[in-house]
């Protein structure tokens, strides 16, 4: 079994000076799955993608990705490099480069140091690649566009093309579908499917219709630890998942 | 799919850039060799003199273009490089007065009247053009190396980056400033007389001091270009709008901020060296904080981001001031701040943004802002 695994988090601790962000999280996630993370805000999601991408340094615990490279005091950088592909909440793109120059600068190349990148030029192998992605992502015709003025969705759907462009073996999602339409969270659903087939995915999500149009395992997260794993039916039959929600729907009203 | 096809707006670069070379090169020395002196389009060997220090001040301009008009990285410390560059010109200067100096001494005169007997050791490589030369750019590159890397590389960023910057240009001025640097303190290096036997007096001499600033400022053009338009390009547009995206696609960004650094101060560096023989003096006031401080007034005047604003915005308002102060020199600060405010407040992309919006119907294209410091086309 654990040799299947990509990523293996286990007791992981993250403490904001006596605020456990993460207490005790362990988590693991299988090749080409694509895993639905839900829960209450403040539940510690965010911070468990932070972890995984070396953008945060957790207090305790291990993550082992693939077989067995400890990414706990790695930079985020090499984590990148490793193979761990990081989307944001907001859409963290380029916007004074166009679409094309935004992937461009994300494809995988052997070395991203400063005198390799002011002569290197893009081989026709790289174009494919780039046109390929741009074909996936739905952005082809925006291809010589301002990545400022794209929509909020295309946006979001840009930086998910740039993080498929560095080849990770493993994308962290952060709440893609927030603040999309109906049509645009139904194409991203796809997309992430999509994208499933080739990379083991992580999806971070609110919006419960969006949850079952992808997701076959969701894992549950409240107060930074793992509370409920399972298939979306098995999540929400869950007493305590309900109790969760529910107690925090009362308050909300 | 091919790559992205040189749009219009680069087409628009290079035939601009051949224009103001024939205007630069062929022009101005035309017109101020061959017509009669009192015809009223003859160029004095003053203004040619004069347009000639407004072009390295474009060259230093293109180095904090290439820093904050791209990276987005405010320095205020470009003067400092330049002055590095000038003085270490200077020194040669200096040492090439000889026994024509005020006291017939071999030593420069600032170190007759401050006692100084003998040269000092870290005179004795400028007493050749080439250590006068090579220091000029070398000294402001190894010392950009130096406070790049330890601040860059501890992640010193932003607004905190931009005041170290400023503290360093207090300090190199403070430096400077003593008598005990032997540099010539508060005067500085002055009353220089010959470079390379020609003697800078000459107006022909000033004529070819001309003519190799502008070559030098096609140079440095051609050089920034070629950055901007590489892949490093986009990166340090990249790092401007996003840095920690920069990160996450697996660039390290305080690598490239130390490269575009360097890169500025050995520009800023050779800018003083060309400065230094057609002005003939250079004090520490040309260094500290108020002359780091105008670069970025030029280059936000000119429209940061283009590296023709930046050469635009040098040399209109170093043209401008050399006007404006004939006629009110009280309020040349006033016009200047007031000249900043009104273009980062109205105009955000400078000159050029101006232009490009009056002659094209489309909102600017440029990397020149980021997109939310635009008002609304």
């Amino acid at each position: 079994m654990t040799d299947e695994r990509i990523l293996t988090c286990e007791h992981v601790i993250v403490d904001y000076d006596g605020f456990k962000a993460l207490n005790n999280c362990t988590f693991s996630v299988r090749y080409n799955e694509l895993r639905v993370v839900i829960g209450p805000n403040g539940a510690g999601k965010t911070t468990l993608l932070d972890v995984i991408c070396g953008k945060t340094a957790p207090t305790s615990g291990t993550v082992r990705f693939g077989q067995g490279i400890n990414l706990v005091g790695k930079n985020a950088e090499d984590i990148t490099k490793l193979g761990v592909g990081r989307k944001f909440q907001a859409p963290s793109i380029y916007s004074n480069l166009t679409v094309w120059q935004n992937l461009d600068l994300s494809v995988k190349r052997a070395s991203t140091g400063v005198f390799p990148t002011l002569v290197g030029r893009s081989t026709p192998a790289e174009r494919a690649k780039i046109s390929e992605a741009l074909e996936t992502i739905g952005l082809t015709a925006h291809a010589h566009d301002r990545a400022g003025s794209l929509s909020h969705g295309q946006k979001q759907w840009l930086e998910i093309g740039m993080v498929i462009l560095q080849e990770p073996a493993l994308l962290l999602v952060d709440e893609p579908v927030a603040g999309m339409s109906d049509k645009e969270t139904e194409q991203t659903g796809h997309l992430l499917k999509t994208l499933s087939a080739k990379q083991a995915i992580v999806v971070i999500e609110h919006d419960m219709d969006f949850v079952r149009q992808i997701a076959t395992i969701v894992t549950v997260l409240a107060e930074g630890t793992v509370i409920c794993e399972g298939t979306v039916e098995q999540v929400q039959a869950d007493e305590h998942v309900r109790e969760i929600y529910l107690g925090r729907a009362k308050v909300a009203h | 799919m091919p790559e992205p096809a040189p749009t219009t707006q680069t087409s628009r670069e290079t035939l601009s850039f051949f224009v103001a070379g024939l205007f630069f090169l062929v022009v101005l020395p035309a017109l101020n060799l061959l017509p009669a002196e009192d015809a009223w389009f003859h160029v004095s060997d003053f203004r040619l003199n004069q347009f000639g220090k407004f072009l390295a001040f474009a060259i230093l301009a293109l180095g904090l273009d290439l820093i904050w008009g791209y990276c987005g990285v405010l320095s205020l410390g470009q003067g400092v490089f330049f002055g590095f560059g000038a003085y270490c010109m200077g020194m040669y200067l200096a040492l090439q007065i000889g026994s024509e100096s005020v006291y017939g001494s071999e030593l420069p005169d600032f170190m007759v009247w401050t006692q100084v007997q003998e040269l000092p050791l870290f005179w004795y490589p400028f007493k050749s053009f080439w250590g006068g030369l090579i220091g000029a750019i070398l000294v402001p590159v190894l010392f950009a190396l130096v406070f790049g890397f330890l601040s860059f590389r501890s992640r010193i960023k932003g607004v905190y980056f931009a005041i170290l910057t400023q503290a360093l240009a207090f300090a190199a001025w403070l430096v400077f400033n003593r008598n005990e640097t032997r540099l010539g303190g508060t005067n500085g290096l002055t009353d220089f007389k010959q470079l390379l036997g020609f003697r800078l007096s000459d107006p022909g001499t000033q004529r070819g001091l001309y003519l190799i600033t502008v070559l030098a400022l096609g140079a440095a053009y051609l050089l920034c270009r070629y950055i901007v338009a590489s892949r490093a390009g986009k990166v340090l547009i990249a790092i401007r709008d996003s840095e920690s995206r920069v990160t996450f696609s697996g660039y390290t960004p305080w690598t490239y901020k130390l490269f575009v650094f360097i890169v500025a101060a050995g520009l800023a560096g050779l800018a003083g060296m060309l400065y230094v023989p057609q002005v003939g003096i250079i004090t520490p006031a040309q260094i500290g904080v108020l002359p780091s401080l105008e670069v970025v007034i030029w280059v936000a005047v000119g429209g940061r981001g283009t590296l023709i604003g930046a050469i635009i915005g040098a040399v209109a308002v170093n043209y401008g001031r050399s006007v404006l102060t004939n006629y009110f020199p009280e309020a040349w600060p006033f016009i200047l701040g007031g000249l900043f405010v009104v273009v980062v407040t109205l105009f955000p992309d400078g000159l050029v943004g101006l232009l490009r919006r009056l002659t094209t119907r489309t909102p600017p294209t440029a990397p020149g802002l980021p997109a939310e410091g635009r008002p609304a086309a």
